[in-house]
């Protein structure tokens, strides 16, 4: 059992004129892989460093099963940190690199060899014990920290960025050996960046960062269907917004009243914003809808192989529709086409 | 036309090497020959005989290791004065580095206002002339009690040597990744084993080439070890300039070549840390 949790936690650094962690409050289960999403420079990686006890949070408390880790040496959190560039000892070759948190731990030299020969197989790479890391790929280092941040069996494991300096193809590969260590290992997991796509792949929970603050923590799925504000939702690819008010029984927005039906409708305050996904819009050259259709022009066309995207211009107001390229429809440039936003598909939020 | 200016830079080279060189083996020559006058191109007779004057080799029929032994312990100028040399050297050397290396990894990993102020003072000793500071220091030394002691001689030397240790420790931190500290920290590494293990490897080839340069200034002061020493504290430079200024070549000769001796060892076996390519100079350009 390993359950992380975070409380009020609060960081800044002289000369900033902002927190770089502000008040964030989260839990993460023993288990579960994690993402710190955020843009560069939002303290995701700040967090990982006061877990580690590289740096001290000005307050708040960080528990590892109940228990505070801020007055622990940071060589006795079992916490292990993975870096972004590796960091792999120059001067050890990989057996050793591999094997340094258990020559740390003063375990027999026989019984570290045997563990990282174990070690080096499980992220695939058995035959490259005698190299010196300057011998390695790039793919290969980070399979190599990897291997040496697991060996000690940490109760939390920390990747900082693990995919951003891997090559697109190596990319996959990594991504799908982190998930099936983790889950072999069963090792609770914390990884930081700052590409959504990475973060809803890998991830059971997304934490997303902006400003040193939490924004929202909840599943991948969740950010595409319900999210919590405006700009989760963009961060997340949503471009279609509408201002919405509540009139009586019906909501208008710029471009029409529009019904839809959302389960906690009644949270919403008078003026919201309505958001929906591209791919989730309808088009069509005659109206063979029944509620919520808009009539409206083509202003441009972009085809992106697998789905082509239209900008329809209703009342001046511009919305993105993602329709797949496959059986295309006879939809050109100026035509005046008509839009259906389906009631189950679109999501109201406050800010 | 590119064919031939390579030719001449080798040649170029060639002649500084030729120039550089010359005057060692003319004191080569020197050192074991007896009488050379001009013009004789090479001396007609050979000897030992100005080793044995600076009681360095004993006379002839005593040179077994006995011999060697009895003559080195009756503790002539030229032992006492190479072993205060290596001595203080030694010493100096491994107290500037103990100076240097938290002065060195502030300079070098972390930006502040006036640094380039405190660099500058700290290089000032290579500008001034020693003659300026030494006279101002001595009568603080003198005031101290320092002046006339081993410990004040060493003291002093440390003032023109710590701009060398500093500036060459610098260069490696500048080019050094605190995170490796880091993750051998979250690896399970305490402080002390992080820095026997990550750091000092790291930063080895850096002290090696502070350590030689610091060796070597050390070894050649002359005037800091003549005022400071007040006479009393000799060294090998002190015994040098006596012995060259009595006039007799092949003595002069013989002593130059034991001064010279460490530098040409120390340099051969560090050579490969002090040029261009090494981690222990590249980082200077980053200070």
């Amino acid at each position: 059992m390993s359950d992380l949790k975070i409380s009020n936690l609060f960081k800044s650094f002289p000369g900033m004129d902002r927190p770089a962690v502000n008040n964030v409050d989260l839990e993460i289960k023993s288990g579960e892989l994690v993402a710190f999403l955020g843009p560069s420079g939002c303290g995701k990686t700040t967090i990982l460093k006061m877990i580690t006890g590289l740096f001290q949070p000005d307050s708040g408390d960080i528990t590892l099963d109940n228990e505070s880790l801020l007055p622990i040496a940071t060589e006795k959190r079992g916490v292990v940190m993975v870096f972004q560039n590796y960091l792999l000892f120059p001067y050890m070759n990989v057996n050793e690199n591999v094997g340094f948190a258990l020559k740390m731990k003063g375990i027999a030299k026989d019984e570290i060899d045997k563990k990282v020969k174990d070690m080096l197989e499980l992220v695939k790479l058995p035959d490259i014990g005698d190299r010196k890391p300057k011998q390695l790929s790039g793919g290969q280092q980070q399979r190599v920290a990897l291997a040496r941040a697991l060996i000690s069996k940490p109760k939390l494991l920390l990747l900082d960025e693990p995919l951003s300096n891997l090559d697109a193809h190596l990319r996959d590969e990594m991504r799908e050996l982190i998930v099936t260590i983790q889950q072999k290992l069963d090792v609770t997991t914390v990884f930081v960046t700052h590409d959504q796509e990475e973060a809803v792949l890998l991830a059971d929970k997304v934490a997303l960062i902006f400003d040193g603050e939490l924004q929202s923590y909840a599943s991948p799925i969740e950010y595409y269907e319900s999210p919590t504000n405006e700009r989760a939702a963009r961060f997340f690819g949503g471009v279609n917004f509408l201002q919405a008010t509540i009139n009586k029984s019906n909501v208008d927005t710029e471009i029409g009243p529009i019904k839809y039906t959302q389960k906690n409708k009644n949270d919403l305050l008078k003026n919201h914003q309505l958001t929906i996904r591209p791919e989730n819009i309808e088009i069509s050259k005659t109206n063979i809808f029944k509620e919520n259709y808009f009539s409206g022009i083509v202003s441009s066309i972009i085809f992106s192989g697998t789905s082509t995207r239209y900008k329809i211009r209703i009342k001046d107001r511009i919305l993105d529709c993602s329709v797949p390229s496959v059986g295309i429809k006879e939809i050109s440039k100026n035509d005046e086409v008509f839009i259906h936003l389906p009631a189950d598909k679109i999501w109201g939020m406050n800010d | 036309m590119d064919n031939n200016l390579k030719k001449v830079n080798i040649y170029a080279i060639y002649l500084g090497s030729i120039i550089l060189i010359l005057p060692l083996v003319a004191f080569f020559i020197n050192a074991f020959s007896f009488r050379w006058f001009y013009p004789q191109l090479i001396p007609n007779e050979l000897s030992m005989q100005a080793w044995v004057r600076l009681k360095l080799i004993p006379k002839e029929g005593f040179r077994s290791l006995d011999g060697f032994i009895d003559l080195w312990l009756s503790n002539p100028a030229i032992i006492k004065a190479l072993v205060n040399s290596v001595t203080i050297g030694v010493i100096v050397t491994i107290v500037s580095i103990i100076i240097a290396l938290p002065a060195a990894r502030v300079l070098g990993l972390l930006n502040f206002r006036f640094k380039k102020l405190i660099i500058f003072i700290m290089i000032s000793p290579t500008i001034l002339p020693p003659i300026a500071f030494v006279l101002g220091l001595n009568i603080n030394f003198i005031s101290w009690g320092f002046s006339g002691s081993y410990w004040g001689v060493c003291l002093v030397h440390l003032v023109p040597i710590m701009p060398y240790v500093v500036l060459t420790m610098t260069g490696i931190f500048a080019n050094y990744n605190p995170d490796f500290e880091h993750q051998a920290r979250t690896l399970g590494a305490n402080k002390i084993r992080t820095f026997y293990l990550i750091t000092l490897p790291a930063i080895a080839p850096g002290m090696v080439v502070a350590a030689l340069f610091a060796f070597l200034v050390s070894w050649s002061q002359y005037l800091l070890t003549f005022l400071i020493g007040a006479g009393k504290v000799t060294t090998l430079p002190l015994l040098v300039f006596a012995t060259a200024s009595s006039g007799n070549p092949p003595l002069t000769a013989a002593i130059s070549l034991v001064f010279i001796f460490p530098a040409i060892v120390i340099l051969f076996f560090t050579s490969k840390f002090v040029s261009g390519n090494s981690s222990a100079t590249s980082g200077f350009g980053k200070i």
